[in-house]
């Protein structure tokens, strides 16, 4: 087991090197000037101010010291938790943005991935080798799956929000309104969280759905159910036994699943213009805050590790062949 | 059963018995020649400026026109041609690029195992998304063939992983030793002899990536950084919903992109599965 967290530790701090790396390489290693480009935007006309500012991005980047001095500069201004400072809401750190934006995010996120999860699998469990409800249901989670987030989200906003006129659109909470610790703000709040965590959970929904019943029907196939049968047990039992077994590689497809679903929660967020991470990372686009936009990048990129991980830890509570050294699916 | 197929028509005889294929089928072939004839019907550009702006659908504008006066079926047509083109170049790169470093993997075994699997488990847990964010942000890109090669760079390790295993399964069985024995050279080996004991795999894995580089092309459309010239369909989505298509209920210029991208995806899922059952004796239903 040590073995086993060890490996993945070793991948996870690789990783998150290889993101840091990415991160720091790209400006300073991509065609053209970064300084030069910026000042571009700025759109300064006198000569004076346009060498002052010069001046000032090459120092802000360390542009003028030797690359791996830059590199270890980089590090070390991360691990005191300093990502620069946002363009786009000048002065304020790009660290204080994201922590600001991550609430919103992560209230959407993960209910709608642990729900679409458990339903999801609940359902296509159930679905499987059953023959109407696979012939009619499972279509529409192909239909479901292969839907792009934000059109999803573009259409219930169309048809709930403005059409029938039932849900808000668009923000975190009315504009009327101010943050606050009260009921009214708190449904406010969560009313305009529903559309687009369903939107979020459908899309899932329809994927996990889909895998378990693909799954179920190889568990039903093998030699174990075989046997169980033919030693007279009830069908529930079988079904019991298949999804034990079949819940294991759906626990892996969620480790995979993680970024696709971080995606769709990012396009959806602007879809309805959420206030979380997905809405900052389009003003840092439209505002040309690269600061910003880098932060929000390694943000994402360590949720993803550390969701992972806890995903490792599921898996050695719930396989017991990854405990005892015997290697099992994730090891 | 009556009829027993001969071995070589197997496949033909389960394929057009199997519904899934075959619905599959129904939706993508009409799609692909729609991308690949539509737009030559299409007189001029795409985005000119034809019409009354924001006319519902009619005779004339079968879809209607956007807030501009652009026709929308011209574009979709257009769209639908590029999207096909990502998921070809995309899964196709994403697809090669997994199958050399899971055939090497999975066939050489050893360090040269341990240090691929490790490139692929990082890249693998790199949210693909959020890198293409940061990389286009700063390049700009410009033409599909560019997105479309980027995407490829960063969907493929799923693939490798599951290449890997498969092989890792083949190499130990006597066909391959008996052809290393004889002093196959070890490419020679892989394409000859593992390769098309895993061709129906290898397929199913393409149509996933194609499938999967759409999906990300069109989110990247949509948030704007997208190629910088010519249309597609998630582009029209970013158009509709930054010029407010919702709030003025122009449905038609949003409802049509979208449906055409799940139209696409979701029927090259149903046809992977429908090919999964093809191939897999176990999971055919008689």
């Amino acid at each position: 087991m040590r073995r086993y967290f060890g490996r993945k530790l070793l991948v996870y701090g690789l990783t998150f090197l290889v993101a840091v790396t990415i991160n720091w390489m790209i400006p300073r290693f991509m065609p053209g000037d970064p300084v030069q480009s910026m000042l571009a935007r700025a759109n300064v006309s006198q000569p004076a101010a346009v060498e002052a500012m010069r001046a000032h991005y090459t120092n802000l980047f360390g542009l003028d010291l030797p690359l791996w001095k830059q590199y270890g500069n980089f590090w070390a201004a991360l691990f005191q938790g300093d990502l620069g400072t946002s363009i786009w809401l000048f002065p304020t750190p790009v660290t204080d943005v994201i922590m600001r934006a991550v609430p919103y995010t992560l209230a959407l996120l993960i209910p709608a991935i642990l729900l679409s999860w458990w339903a999801g699998n609940r359902f296509g469990a159930f679905a499987a080798r059953r023959k109407w409800l696979d012939n009619t249901v499972l279509p529409i989670g192909y239909v479901l799956t292969a839907t792009p987030y934000m059109w999803l989200a573009i259409l219930l906003a169309w048809g709930l929000g403005i059409v029938a006129g039932v849900f808000p659109v668009s923000g975190g909470y009315s504009f009327a309104m101010r943050p606050n610790l009260s009921w009214e703000f708190v449904g406010d709040l969560a009313l305009h969280w529903f559309l687009p965590f369903v939107s979020l959970f459908l899309v899932a929904f329809g994927g996990w759905a889909i895998g378990m019943r693909n799954m179920i029907i190889y568990e039903l196939e093998a030699d174990y159910s075989t046997y169980l049968s033919s030693l007279g047990a009830p069908q529930r039992l079988i079904r019991r036994y298949a999804f034990r077994n079949a819940v294991l590689p759906q626990i892996t497809g969620l480790a995979l699943q993680l970024g696709v679903l971080v995606a769709g929660a990012l396009v959806t967020e602007i879809v309805f213009s959420y206030p979380g991470l997905g809405h900052l990372i389009l003003q840092a686009i439209q505002n040309q805050d690269f600061f910003l936009l880098q932060g929000a990048f390694l943000f994402i990129v360590v949720g993803v590790l550390a969701a992972n991980f806890i995903i490792d830890v599921v898996y050695v509570l719930v396989d017991p062949r990854t405990r005892t050294g015997m290697g099992g699916e994730a090891a | 059963m009556t009829a027993v197929p001969a071995r070589r028509h197997e496949g033909l005889y389960f394929a057009i018995r199997n519904g899934k294929l075959l619905a599959g089928l129904v939706v993508l072939v009409p799609l692909i020649v729609l991308a690949v004839a539509g737009p030559m019907f299409v007189e001029g550009d795409p985005n000119a400026y034809v019409g009354i702006p924001a006319s519902s659908p009619s005779a004339e504008h079968w879809f209607g026109t956007t807030m501009f006066g652009q026709d929308i079926f011209a574009q979709f047509l257009y769209g639908m041609r590029v999207t096909f083109v990502v998921g070809l170049l995309g899964g196709g790169l994403a697809a090669i690029i997994g199958m050399v470093i899971g055939f090497t993997a999975g066939y050489r075994g050893g360090l040269v195992d341990e240090v691929l699997n490790m490139l692929t488990n990082i890249v693998l847990v790199l949210p693909a998304l959020a890198v293409l964010l940061i990389v286009n942000a700063y390049l700009g890109i410009r033409s599909v063939g560019v997105q479309a090669l980027f995407i490829g760079l960063t969907s493929w390790p799923w693939a490798a992983r599951a290449i890997r295993a498969q092989t890792f399964s083949l190499r130990s069985r006597d066909f391959v030793d008996l052809a290393r024995l004889s002093g196959v050279r070890t490419w020679k080996i892989i394409v000859r002899e593992i390769a098309p004991n895993m061709s129906s795999y290898l397929f199913m894995t393409f149509i996933l990536l194609f499938g999967g580089s759409i999906l990300i092309a069109a989110s990247l459309d949509f948030i704007g950084l997208g190629p910088s010239q010519g249309v597609s369909l998630g582009l029209m989505l970013n158009n509709a919903a930054r010029w407010s298509a919702l709030h003025l209920g122009m449905w038609w210029w949003f409802v049509p992109p979208g449906a055409g991208i799940t139209a696409i995806v979701g029927a090259l899922y149903v046809t992977n599965v429908g090919l999964d059952e093809v191939f897999n004796p176990k999971l055919r239903e008689l």
